[in-house]
């Protein structure tokens, strides 16, 4: 009769498999994980946050993907993307695919490499999977979008796009960050706080955005990615919670890198508050709405269960509470005025829209927001849609341009500064001041588009030469939507009024 | 209905990512595994330096001597990305999974006899420690590695080195009734017996190894091709005469996929070579270095587990080199 071995004792045999080596020291085998100071007496402490063997991820991931491809398929055999509810929501896609998908990318190699360094096999083996369900994201969103691809403008040179369009220094500073920390900080960064904490406010706006706007591809990804993201939100708690209690002089780094890494992942979340309130046609929740579900009330109930290791809510939220009133509309400005230079295109939402902001943001849409978009739309009716000829300047820590208020005045833009090494550096904020403060030969080196782009390091003097240099097809993968190929091609295939007005605007 | 009135004007307006089409020098519909990993890895910008390696980029190609002109030449002929992936091992476990049922229901490995189940606890079971070895050199080549085809066929070699030691376990715990003193016993073996030491410090060495392509030469064409044909083809082949052939249908799933992985890893040692003759150099001297250390650590076993130990060496030796030879290795 065989003796029965119970769940958790045989994944421990299945995944515990080191050694203490001997030819080799282990901190030469291991020599990532002890210089950011954490301390860890005791790895077998580690709880596994999930306990799958390789044969049952095989078996789970493989079922998965071939019910995802069957529905990938099927769209494009139907052209499923005449179901949407508009071409404007296809700019939501093309931000996701320039600035998130490359960021699956980066996870996957960021938990790779910790997969390999850390001492412990519990932590390593949780982090090798995240790595392979990373490339799966990274790769079926290339491949959901490969469709809209062929229909749209605006996708077909992400990868390029990444590397140096202005706006997309966003996300990727913020994840050549993570990447660049430490073992611990990264799971911090990103197991933590972007993947717990951050995950629903990026997730849920995009995925039912595309369910309430038609588009059933990306839906269906979502729906097949949950059950990978509950493992990877396990595993951020988990590494926070053995960081936490191993030895009580983490706590103060932990808390450090945790005030950090939200205020990071929220300044990379603005993006997605402009994309919610203003991209989407049909809008499931405000940019406000979600960061209170989300962020103010789960989060709430988080920092409360964190508080027994002396982990508070970050000083700074109260900034955020103010400034949910207000990014969207400041995000949205700054892509508007800047659409020239972006592989998206922007536009001043209708009437509609507008009475839904009011609704949404009563204490602040239509006194600050709705006189400026209104005359920027009278503006563009009569032809003098206005796009900037020049790059802002923008914040050394989160790179966005300078285009935010005080948090108690929102007709006055927030500027700080700081100097290193006789060098003035700008910031947005205070946390982002502060972040540099810190690390200032970190983030000195931080690769800044106008500065490069006034360098020449961007093709050239001048936007023709550095739109040249982005690769952009001028007019179709920039500008504003009103007048471009998407719309001309929109209203061709819906059969739409306005299919004649093909005339492209050359920038 | 309106869409099917207006579907002819629905044409697409171009045929893929425009990565892809300056690489194929027109726009045409590409492959799935080409979308998937042409040029997904950033290359240029990088806003800091690494921390843990400051004297380099993020992703930088001088992380190996090895120097090409283009990372994307190092595709695997199997074309995986993560569906296929998952999808053609998944098969591959349904099946090993229905072996062990098959075995297990009828007790069919109490038909062993006792001292064959012994040289499988102690001379294959520590073999779960060096696919462990394996599974961490693989997910290095990934952390470490340049270009997104090869570091992410890598993470799957790795995943599948994981498995691998799984099957392995699986096995061990099989044989013995879920006694899990076998394992306690397989790793103070591999930790301390005489024989494996040769091995174990050769899979320790490999884990200090600094150049990720070295290591790719060492673990994926050196070490397993010495290890594999030792253990999965000459001690299993003496194993089966033996009276263990139920034991054979559990190893099916690593026999199978060792053959399928080395046309990916041929392939890249082909790709590698053929770009220089700087590379070719380089690759020639580390297979003939990790060749000559791989015998001599795997010299003891040989010779506690076959009556002509030695000559068993060589021959794997020289299948190892001939397979080596086929993809331009100089031997
Ligand atoms: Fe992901
Ligand atoms: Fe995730
Ligand atoms: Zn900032």
């Amino acid at each position: 009769m065989a003796n029965k071995l119970n769940m958790r004792d045989r994944y421990k045999l299945m995944t515990r498999l080191g050694w203490e080596t001997s030819y080799q020291p282990m901190d030469k085998v291991f020599p990532y994980d002890s210089y950011e100071g954490i301390k860890i007496k005791d790895w077998d402490a580690w709880e596994d946050p999930f306990r799958m063997t390789m044969d049952a991820y095989w078996k789970y991931q493989g079922e998965k993907e071939k019910k995802l491809y069957a529905i990938m398929d099927a769209f494009s055999q139907s052209n499923g993307h005449l179901n949407i509810s508009d071409a404007r929501y296809v700019n939501a896609l093309k931000l996701f695919l320039q600035g998130v998908s490359p960021l699956e990318y980066q996870a996957h190699r960021g938990f790779a490499r910790q997969g390999r360094h850390f001492t412990g096999e519990g932590a390593r083996v949780a982090c090798q999977m995240q790595s392979l369900d990373e490339l799966r994201h990274v790769q079926t969103q290339i491949h959901g979008m490969s469709h809209f691809n062929k229909y749209f403008d605006g996708f077909h040179d992400f990868a390029h796009w990444h590397d140096r369009v202005w706006y997309l220094s966003v996300p990727k500073s913020f994840f050549d960050d993570a990447n660049t920390a430490g073992p611990f900080e990264f799971m911090v960064a990103i197991g933590f706080s972007f993947e717990y904490v951050l995950t629903n406010l990026l997730f849920v706006p995009f995925m039912s955005g595309a369910a309430y706007n038609g588009d059933m591809s990306t839906v269906s990804f979502g729906f097949s990615a949950q059950s990978d993201e509950a493992r990877h939100m396990t595993l951020g708690l988990e590494a926070i919670r053995f960081m936490l209690e191993q030895h009580e002089d983490n706590v103060p780094i932990v808390q450090r890198w945790i005030d950090k890494w939200l205020w990071r992942g929220y300044k990379v979340l603005s993006l997605v508050s402009a994309m919610m309130d203003y991209m989407l046609p049909e809008s499931p929740m405000s940019w406000k709405e979600a960061w209170e579900v989300y962020f103010e009330q789960n989060g709430g109930a988080l920092f409360n269960d964190l508080a027994r290791y002396g982990i508070t809510v970050p000083d700074y939220a109260e900034i955020c509470t103010k400034e949910k009133e207000h990014l969207s509309h400041q995000v949205w400005g700054i892509l508007y005025n800047h659409t020239a230079a972006a592989a998206i295109h922007t536009w001043m939402p209708d009437d509609a829209k507008m009475n839904w902001l009011s609704e949404k943001y009563p204490d602040t849409f239509d006194k600050y927001y709705r006189p400026r978009f209104e005359y920027w739309r009278d503006q563009a009716e009569n032809g003098n849609r206005y796009y900037s000829q020049t790059l802002p300047l923008v914040c050394q820590t989160c790179q966005i341009p300078m285009g935010f208020t005080e948090p108690d005045d929102p007709t006055q833009i927030s500027y700080r500064v700081s100097e290193y090494n006789g060098d003035k550096y700008h910031f947005c904020s205070d946390p982002c001041k502060a972040i540099f403060d810190f690390e200032p030969e970190k983030y000195c080196h931080a690769w800044m588009p106008p500065q490069q782009i006034f360098q020449g390091n961007c093709g050239g003097e001048g936007l023709p030469a550095v739109l040249e240099h982005y690769k952009f097809n001028l007019g179709a993968d920039n500008m504003d939507y009103v007048g471009s190929p998407d719309e001309a091609n929109w209203n061709l295939w819906k059969g739409l009024n306005g299919s004649v007005s093909g005339d492209v605007k050359a920038s | 209905m309106q869409i099917d009135i207006k579907a002819k004007e629905v044409k697409p307006i171009r045929h893929t990512y425009s990565h892809i089409a300056r690489r194929f020098g027109e726009d045409k519909p590409a492959t799935r595994y080409q979308e998937a990993v042409l040029d997904v890895q950033a290359v240029d910008n990088f806003h800091y330096r690494p921390t843990w390696q400051p004297d380099k980029e993020l992703y930088d190609p001088t992380r190996t001597a090895i120097i090409m002109e283009d990372w994307y030449s190092f595709l695997d002929p199997r074309q995986y990305y993560y569906g296929t992936y998952t999808m053609a091992r998944a098969k591959q476990q349904a099946s090993a999974d229905q072996s062990f049922k098959f075995v297990e229901k009828r007790n069919l490995l109490d038909q062993i006899p006792t001292d064959v189940k012994q040289t499988i606890l102690d001379y294959v079971v520590p073999l779960r420690h060096y696919e462990w070895g394996a599974n961490m050199n693989n997910y290095q080549i990934c952390a470490m590695g340049y270009g997104a085809a090869i570091t992410s066929a890598a993470a799957m070699h790795g995943a599948d080195r994981l498995g691998n030691a799984q099957y392995i376990t699986r096995i061990a715990l099989a044989l013995s009734d879920n006694d899990t003193s076998v394992l306690d016993n397989a790793l103070a073996g591999w930790t301390d017996k005489t024989q494996w030491q040769g091995l174990r410090k050769l899979v320790e060495d490999s884990l200090v190894v600094q150049d990720w392509f070295e290591l790719f030469v060492a673990q994926n064409l050196v070490m397993d091709g010495l290890v594999m044909m030792l253990f999965f083809e000459k001690l299993e082949a003496q194993l089966v005469a033996a009276g263990a052939s139920t034991y054979a249908m559990l190893t099916e799933f690593i026999v199978d996929w060792h053959a399928e992985s080395m046309r990916w890893v041929d392939k890249q040692i082909s790709v590698a070579i053929s770009e220089s003759e700087a590379n070719a150099d380089l690759l020639n001297g580390w297979f003939a270095q990790w060749t000559d250390a791989a015998q001599g650590a795997l010299a003891p076993l040989a010779d506690a587990l076959f009556d002509n130990g030695s000559e068993v060496i060589s021959s794997i030796t020289e299948s190892l080199k001939s397979r080596a030879a086929k993809a331009g290795v100089s031997v």
